[in-house]
């Protein structure tokens, strides 16, 4: 059997050269509940794209770089520099630093990849509507009626590759011709036709022709499309679970995706080398000595799918705005906008059960300037409430020169959405709401500054005391960082400094003799300090000589010793005459003020 | 005429009521303060003085209102430290921070003197920052030093608002002189440093209270704070009143 293969202008030749679409069902069945009979309604027609080497691109390296990803220590990903340089899928991080010195080893970063690949799917998404995302990189396509509109199969195959080839040329240049395109019966023979596919020539699959397509491929290739990570279980089931490469599952593996491996492998021992061959042994034979994963797996290799696609449902869009012709010219008039836009956004999210807690406001005025700010609100924000903090936004803009023209759009986009499940305040004290004069007040003076403009400490553990307290802005979660709980040691005890400097303040701590005081590396100072100046530099305007009095330490403290964030530093309490008391600290053979005890 | 009358006495109740309405402070400050409390509307100046420790008094005075249950500010205090805040007896709930306000601070303490309940202008709003670049720049009228007062427009008119809205304006390190009580730091002391050893636990702090009105007429005191081992609270009290102050010997209690 040929493997059909497509190139930019082949395709209807090929269509030519095959037999016209027969029902694709193997000539043998005799029906039986375990037998793909013809009565099975043949599978969707189905577009997938892959991207290769999809967890490089996400990190954002050029092709020209030398990169691996890894996971769990194994490589996962490559350039296509570092795939001419020698290391191979599957090698062991140091193999592969052994094989490419100049090798850039990144550690797979899920998450990363998944959000890169979402313009490209909304870029998709535009040209026809059901996509299915089936992991970061990959996607897929009922091709049925786009196909006809793009002037057939091969014609959408182009668009939709330069679709997302763009998509992608916009976040990470360099990487044109990274997408494969396959157009098939069923998601299964359509995924190992882009797997195959090379870049500019997607591969068409006639319509009825995936069982041909399939039957000269190994049996291999039912454990999934190698480099993609997409294993053959996702496309069985689709189930949403986290893939683990094929190549890496280990031998005694449990799960159906290494049953699968196994399968395989014990199909070449028995001498059937492909899905040609695999396809012919009679059905009811496979459920008997292959049990029901091995029956997916002969339906699969029949061309016939185990399940329908699952497109994805759009995101939906909440965002209400309003142009303002002639432009309002007048606070009041912006604002009397702002607040039809924020019922009409009110009764949009009630009306889906939702409540907004987090919302941005945008402006566009008539000299084209386009103004933003997020707004947070802790509980839910109500009609009333979002008016509110339009008019405050506005006049926040207006009072710091931001809107110096006529409005003419007023944009309001809730960023965070939740179920409105309510909010249950506490009876007594502790998280009682916020009075309403307090939180008018508070989110007028986030107009002016912004919402980082007003902070509210969180206490948290730590050594240092700037590390003792989290700001957080107004209207956040008040959260720690850090627990308070474990003992840190290294704290100091005893009064709080009145003024946490950050940065600190730049500082000279001399002896009696004038000469600078260091400490050494056992924790020594070279001698008593006598004298402290602050050094004018940064927000600092320096002072006078002041005599110490009396000082305590030094305090050596050694923070992170085992990555390049680490600092080593002896700390000092000095009381000056005057009665000054300060924090002083000696870090990187300089002096440093930390704290005041004001 | 009949009719201004009940509205005449009912303005005048409504100011009586606002001015007998106060703010409780913690119990070692209460006698330096008319009424030994914080009176709502009135403007309290923290002056540059003699000693450092402004940062501690002017914590000290809002850990009264804010145990029970007050909403308090601090406006361009960049480097406060919150640690401190909340061993004074701070709740830092219900303090919230705006570290640096920048040329509008004016504009800022008036929107939070609307709905706060003590605000403390810090020594680097507004005044302090636009001399800190270039003197007589960045929007802000000449004669704004660091230290030095605001305009007296800004001024008078964050004294009414904090009035109007029952507020108390709290103003640190920089001199203000419509504030109704003023106070100063004139010696510090401190205890528990040795020549190399030891860790600051206590401190003594002379201060001296002046103003207008009730608060007329100069009183000193002498606060004492101290933190042992890791207890998270200070205590605060006052170790002697109204004995005239010798400076001289505070060199020598140093420990």
């Amino acid at each position: 059997m040929r493997r059909v293969r497509s190139g930019e202008g082949s395709g209807a030749l090929i269509k030519e050269a095959l037999p016209a679409a027969s029902p694709a069902e193997p000539s043998s069945a005799e029906p039986s509940p375990a037998e793909p009979s013809s009565a099975e309604p043949s599978p969707t027609r189905a577009l997938v794209a892959l991207c290769a080497d999809w967890a490089v691109i996400a990190a954002g390296r050029p092709p020209s770089a030398r990169v691996a990803v890894v996971e769990a220590n194994r490589v996962v990903c490559l350039s296509p520099a570092a795939r001419s340089g020698g290391v191979q899928l599957g090698l062991r991080r140091r193999e592969a630093q052994a094989r490419c010195p100049d090798l850039e080893v990144l550690q797979r970063d899920p998450g990363a990849e998944a959000r890169c690949w979402e313009p490209a799917v909304a870029a998709v998404e535009v040209l026809a509507p059901g996509v299915e995302v089936l992991g970061p990189g990959a996607l897929a396509l009922p091709a049925r009626g786009p196909s006809r509109y793009f002037g057939g199969d091969l014609g959408l195959a182009t668009t939709v590759a330069a679709a997302i080839e763009a998509a992608v040329a916009s976040r990470v240049p360099g990487w044109g011709g990274c997408c494969r395109v396959g157009v098939a019966d069923g998601l299964f023979a359509a995924t190992t036709a882009a797997g195959h596919a090379v870049a500019g020539s997607p591969i068409v699959v006639p319509q009825g022709r995936s069982r041909d397509f399939l039957a000269p491929l190994p049996v291999s290739t039912l454990t999934g499309v190698a480099g993609y990570g997409i294993t053959t279980l996702r496309l069985a089931s689709g189930k949403p679970r986290k893939d683990t490469s094929p190549k890496r599952a280990p031998r005694k593996d449990t799960s159906p995706s290494g049953d699968l491996v196994e399968l395989a492998e014990l199909l070449v021992r028995l001498g059937t080398k492909t899905l040609g061959d695999f396809a012919a042994l009679p059905a009811p034979a496979v459920l008997g000595r292959f049990g029901a994963s091995g029956l997916r797996a002969h339906r699969l290799a029949h061309g016939l799918d185990g399940r329908p696609l699952q497109p994805r449902q759009p995101p939906p869009d909440w965002t209400v705005d309003v142009q303002l012709d002639p432009p309002a010219e007048q606070l009041h008039a912006a604002a009397f906008a702002g607040k039809a836009l924020a019922e009409q956004l009110h009764a949009q999210l009630t009306g889906q059960g939702l409540v907004c807690t987090r919302l941005a406001i945008e402006v566009e005025t008539e000299h084209g300037k386009q103004l933003r700010r997020s707004w947070r609100h802790e509980g839910a924000l109500g009609a009333g409430a979002i008016a509110e903090r339009v008019r405050w936004q506005l006049e926040g803009w207006a009072q710091g020169g931001g809107v110096t023209a006529g409005v003419t759009k007023l944009a309001l986009v809730p960023e965070e959405v939740h179920p409105d499940d309510g909010r249950q305040l506490g009876l007594w004290g502790k998280d009682a709401a916020t009075p309403s004069r307090v939180a008018r007040a508070l989110a007028r003076v986030q107009g002016l500054l912004g919402p980082g403009g007003v902070m509210t400490g969180v206490l948290q553990g730590g050594r240092d005391h700037s590390d003792q307290v989290h700001l957080v802005p107004w209207g956040e979660p008040r959260q720690p960082l850090r627990p308070n709980e474990p003992p840190w040691p290294g704290r100091l005890p005893g009064l709080a400094p009145g003024l946490v400097h950050r940065p600190p303040l730049p500082a000279q701590v001399t002896d009696e003799a004038g000469q600078t005081v260091s400490v050494s590396s056992r924790g020594v100072a070279s001698a008593p300090p006598a004298w402290l100046v602050l050094v004018p530099g940064g927000s600092s305007p320096g002072g006078p000589p002041l005599a110490i009095e009396a000082w305590a330490g030094p305090w050596p403290l050694e923070e992170r010793w085992w990555d390049q964030n680490g600092r080593r530093r002896a700390r000092f309490q000095v009381v000056t005459a005057g009665g000054g008391a300060y924090l002083v600290v000696r870090e990187k053979r300089g002096w440093w003020v930390e704290a005041t005890y004001d | 005429m009949a009719n201004s009358l009940p509205a005449l006495v009912e303005r005048g109740l409504s100011t009586a009521l606002v001015q007998a309405r106060t703010f409780p402070l913690v119990p070692a400050l209460a006698p330096l303060f008319p009424g030994g409390a914080l009176r709502q509307g009135s403007t309290v100046s923290i002056g540059p003085g003699v000693a450092p420790g402004v940062t501690t008094l002017a914590l000290s005075l809002l850990s009264g209102p804010c145990a029970r249950g007050s909403w308090c500010a601090a406006v361009g205090f960049p480097d406060l430290g919150l640690a401190a805040a909340a061993q004074m007896g701070v709740d830092l709930e219900r303090l919230v921070v705006v570290p640096s306000p920048g040329p509008k601070w004016a504009v800022v303490t008036a929107a939070l003197l609307e709905g706060l309940d003590v605000v403390v202008l810090g020594p680097s709003s507004g005044a302090r920052q636009a001399s800190a670049s270039h003197p007589g720049e960045s929007g802000r009228p000449a004669g704004a030093h660091p230290g030095e007062s605001a305009h007296p427009s800004d001024a008078r008119r964050l004294e009414a608002r904090a009035r109007e809205r029952g507020a108390v304006l709290v103003v640190v390190g920089r001199g203000w002189p419509g504030a109704d009580v003023r106070l100063a730091v004139l010696a510090a002391r401190w205890r528990g440093l040795q020549d190399g050893h030891g860790y600051l636990w206590g401190r003594e702090v002379d201060v001296m209270v002046g103003g207008r009105g009730a608060a007329s007429g100069e009183r000193r005191a002498t606060l004492w704070l101290s933190a042992e081992g890791s207890s998270a609270q200070v205590q605060l009290a006052v170790t002697s009143r109204g004995r005239p102050l010798e400076v001289g010997s505070a060199a020598g209690a140093v420990g």
